[in-house]
Formats: C-alpha cells, structure tokens, sequence
C-alpha cells in the first residue's frame, strides 16, 4: 500500500514550505510520483470532460475496476500488467460499444460486463496465488520506476493528442448527435473511439494510481469544472488544473500523514465539488430574489 | 474435505451436497439473497439504477469496514450506510435522472472513505478479501439468519409497493397524476434495495454483488414482457446461477463468486443472442414490421 510515511523515517514538518518541498523532491520515487501523477491527472483531466458530458461515469468506473482482471491476469499470463490492463480495458470497451449501441439502457451493458470481468479478475487472483488484492485496487505510486514514468508520460501525450485531433467531432457528437450526424460526422466511431480513449486512459492510470484513484481522477475535475464554465476549452483547462492541484497535494500530504494519496484526492476533489455547487444554488438564489430596496 | 465425484446422477450429487453444514448454510443464504436479488434486480433493470446499486455495494464496503474499525459487527455497518445512501439517493433521485455525474461524486467519496478505514483497520488481508468476494462457504448458522430475516422483511415491503411502484416506474407522471405517492414509494424501494446489497455482499462479495441484481433482471426482460412472469423469470435465473454455481465451486478448486458471476453474464450474453436471433428471423420475411430493436 503507498503509505510514505509509514516507509520513512523522514523528518516532520517545519512549517518552513521552501525547506518541506526540498525534502520532500530529495527522494527519486517522490519526482518519480509526481511526474507520474502528473501525467495521469491531464490525460484524466481531457478524457474526463467528455466523460462527465457523455454521462459515462459509470463506464469510466467500470473500465477503471476491469483494470483488476487485466492486472490479475497479466500476472497469470506472465506479461507486462500494461498489456493485460491494455487487453482488458479494450476488450471491455468494444463489448459495451457493441451490446449498447444507444444511451438507453447501456447501464445495465455496463453492470454486466463490468461484473463478469470482476469475476474473472478474481479466478486469475487465485490462479495466480499472490492472494493480495489490495495493491492493485489503490494502486502502487511509490514503486513507480523512471521507465514506467516514461510509458506514462508517453501514452498520455498520445492520448491528449488524439483527442486534440478528434476534439471538434467529438464535441459536436457528444452535445447533438443528431446535429452531428446530419453533418457527416460518425457519430458511432466517434462514441467507440471515446470508449476506447477510456479504456487506454484507465489502463495506464491504474497501475500507477490504482483502480479507486484513477476514477476520482476521471469524474471529480471535470464534473467540477463543468459546473464552473460551459466553453469546453476553458472546461477543459480548469480541469486538468484541478486535477493536477489534487494530486500534488494529496502526494505531498501523504509524505508526511500515514495515509494513502487517494484518500486526500478523493476527500478534496468531493469536498471542492460541494462547495462550487453550494456556491452556484447560493447565487442563483440570489439571482433569482426580488432585490430589495437599497437600505435609505 | 474431500468430496467425492459428480456422478451425473443429479440426486446423488445433491445428497453429497447436502451432507456438509456448510453447503447446507451457503445453499440457504445463497438461494434466500438470490430470490430477494432477482425480485429487486427487476426493479433496478426498470428505473435505470444500475449505476446506483453499484455505488450502494461500494458504500456498503466502506460501511462494513467503517463498522469493524469502531468495533461493530461488519453486517450492522453495511446495512447501516447503505440505508443511510438510500434514503440519501431518495431524496436526490428526481434530479438524478440522466445526471449520472451526481452518483459519480457519491462514489468518489465512498471509495475514499471505503479506503480510509481499510488503512485504519491493519489486520485487513482476510477479512477485506471476504468482503470484497464473498466468504459464503464460510457462513455460519447465525449468518444465515441475519440474510433470511432480513430478506423476509425486504419481500413483505415489495410485496407490499409492487403495483404502485411497478406504476411509478412504467410512467412516474401518470402515476403522480393518480395519486401515487412517488417519493415515497422510490425511497421505500432504495431502502429494499439496501437490503438486497447486504444480503448479496454477504454472499459474493461488495465487488461481484451487482452481479446478483441486475443480471437476472436484465436477462429475463429480454425474455418476456409480462411483469409478473419477468418478476418470476429473474428470480429463478438468480436461483438457478447461485446453486449451480455452488455446486460447481464444491467440485472445482475455484472460488463460488466466479462461478455465480460468470454464469450471470453469461446467462445475460446467451439471451442476448437469443433475442437477436429472434428478430432476424422475424425480419426476413419482412411481412410485418420491424420490433424496435433495442440496444
């Protein structure tokens, strides 16, 4: 379990930010962490605008808990937990593509697959006989190498990109679909490949950040931001900043608090989205008050 | 324990079955969860609340490991949080609706604070693998009747709002036009529904629980369009995935929610293809129109 405190004997907090950072930068596997971090919190960030749009929070939780079959099952199979994870998650966003073909009625696709692919993630728990269940479900960001830090960072550029490419049809497809379809747009390739830039985003957050913390990742920015602004670029922008802040500050509380970052991450994100939602009902409370005679 | 072969003589392996305590108490919770998990799963399939169990069974993960961390019973924890979600969600319900980031929020919060008391509670590797897969092979007499108790006062509160509710979620508005109480009948529904995670976290697990409630149900609506008989259809899939799946894990060194999960989805896949083979042949004849293909 990332827990750094527990691992370290380092020194307690000086209340002195300059000299905290310098401490807590001097051991690799925190730069290591937060490179990482960093990395999955954009990718998330830009995924998770068309996410929280969609309505596919529950295929992003899905296909971030399928991670736990392809983990387990990578492990079977002796290969890179990348590519059981890569396996999986894309398998599982081609069938929920393929059972649900319209919005109605794909939660259920959703459940279903989600379940047998748990199922299986469990048979390979025991065909693998590491009997842990748990680093996989919270995920490992102290363990992280310099050379998975590298996978990360690549795999989430491409990501951003391809969604950089696609944005305008992605967009148009995901507000209107019958706008989007009347002007030449593919709207089901569109809705396949956001499944799929799904799956590849979970499938590259989960072993670093694990099953729990890559949704929080997914959802909680976006669904923030969202409620902040309605221009998809400035949407976009506040959240990836959100999630970038959450994971800096969960990563750099949990050096010094025997806790792992994604109880901070997901405690923060949540109690953030209460607050601008509380402060949006405030104001249009107010909005909508009869004005009151200025005090004589 | 070592049990002897199947036989294919379907008596036989039953008497096999049945011989041990803890088949008998597995096969009595299992079926009791399966019946109530059928019943209410047709239910979730309607109202559209898969999204909502799923995050039920979480919150009642976080409930169970919150309970054992202050020194309660994990069942009194579970059943706790999850009716306190319920009404929570009952209360939100008529602007969830399509917003299925609002239940995303809740999850993201119950997964951290599922997380959080997993971290207080150390000695967590066995008791966190149960609940998250199930330990019913390990169930004991008392187990069994907490999940009949309180799957007997589940039933009796369906029994007692199925036509209203079976009203109120074909068409929520005529409904409330005729003098439904519709809050209240859905926030009495969640709280069944609670009841039913309970019972199907005990069984399988608080990661493999959905399976039990929305399966059956989805599968049997692909199967008939008659309430009752869809009612009746799901609760004797979930049976029927339960006890085999029982039964296939006494004689298979694999755990009993694989099976129970596998045949689920599976169960689900081959309606799938049944009803799609259904309406091809229905449609190449083209004599009368198409059925709305669902999708």
């Amino acid at each position: 379990m990332p827990c750094i405190a527990s691992t370290l004997t380092n020194a307690p907090l000086s209340w002195n930010p300059v000299d905290d950072l310098n401490q807590l930068f001097t051991y690799p596997f925190m730069r290591s962490a937060y490179l990482a971090g960093t990395a999955t919190a954009i990718v998330a960030g830009v995924v998770g605008y068309f996410v929280v749009l969609r309505g596919l929070s529950f295929a992003g939780h899905s296909l971030s808990l399928m991670g736990f079959a392809g983990a387990t099952g990578a492990r079977v199979a002796g290969v890179d937990p990348l590519v059981g994870l890569l396996v999986v998650d894309g398998a599982g966003a081609l069938l929920i593509g393929a059972l649900a073909r319209r919005p109605r009625g794909r939660d259920v696709v959703v459940g279903i697959v989600l379940t047998g692919t748990l199922g299986l993630g469990l048979l390979f728990l025991r065909l693998s006989r590491a009997g842990e269940a748990l680093p996989v479900l919270v995920g490992d960001v102290l363990g992280i190498s310099a050379a998975e830090v590298t996978i990360v960072e690549v795999a989430a550029a491409m990501i951003v990109v391809l969604v950089a490419v696609a944005f305008r049809p992605l967009l148009l497809s995901s507000l209107d679909e019958e706008v989007a379809e009347a002007r030449g747009v593919p709207t089901r390739a569109m809705s396949l490949l956001l499944l799929l830039l799904l799956a590849a985003t979970t499938a590259v957050a989960t072993p670093i950040v694990g099953v729990l913390l890559t949704f929080s990742l997914l959802v909680a920015p976006a669904a923030t931001a969202s409620l902040i602004s309605g221009r998809p670029p400035l949407v976009v922008g506040l959240s990836i900043a959100l999630g970038v802040l959450y994971i800096w500050i969960g990563l750099g509380v949990s050096y010094w608090v025997d806790m792992p970052p994604s109880v901070f991450v997901t405690a923060m994100a949540f109690a953030v989205y209460v607050g601008v939602r509380t402060a949006g009902t405030l104001a249009a409370w107010r909005a909508a008050a009869p004005s009151r005679p200025p005090a004589a | 324990m070592v049990p002897s072969h199947v036989t294919w003589n379907l008596v036989d392996d039953w008497q096999q079955l049945v011989q041990y305590d803890f088949m008998r108490h597995a096969l009595l919770a299992g079926g009791i969860a399966a019946v109530l998990c059928g019943a209410v799963g047709c239910f979730v399939v309607l109202r559209g609340l898969s999204f909502a169990t799923d995050t039920l069974t979480h919150v009642g993960f976080a409930g169970a490991s919150g309970a054992v961390v202050i020194g309660l019973s994990p069942v009194a924890g579970l059943l706790g949080l999850t009716a306190l979600m319920a009404v929570a969600l009952g209360a939100l319900e008529q602007r969830l609706r399509g917003r299925d980031v609002v239940i995303g929020m809740i999850l993201v919060l119950t997964l951290g604070l599922g997380l959080f008391f997993l971290r207080l509670y150390r000695g967590y590797s066995n008791e966190t693998y149960a609940l998250l897969f199930g330990s019913i092979l390990a169930l004991s007499l008392r187990d069994v009747a907490v999940v009949a108790v309180g799957a007997v006062i589940a039933l009796a509160a369906l029994a007692a709002i199925f036509r209203p509710l079976l009203f109120a979620s074909l068409d929520e508005q005529l409904a409330e036009a005729r003098g439904v109480p519709v809050r209240a009948v859905a926030t009495a529904f969640l709280l069944v529904l609670a009841v039913a995670v309970t019972a199907a976290t005990q069984v399988i697990g608080a990661l493999l629980a959905v399976a039990l409630l929305i399966a059956p149900g989805a599968t049997a609506q692909r199967l008939t369009t008659r309430p009752v008989t869809w009612l009746l259809l799901s609760v004797a899939i979930a049976l029927g995935v339960t006890w085999t799946g029982l039964a296939l894990a006494f004689w298979q060194p694999y755990p009993a929610s694989f099976f129970i999960t596998s045949l689920s989805t599976l169960t689900y896949l081959a309606a799938r293809l049944v009803t799609a083979g259904a309406v091809l042949s229905r449609l190449r004849p083209a004599t009368r129109p198409a059925p709305a293909a669902e999708g």
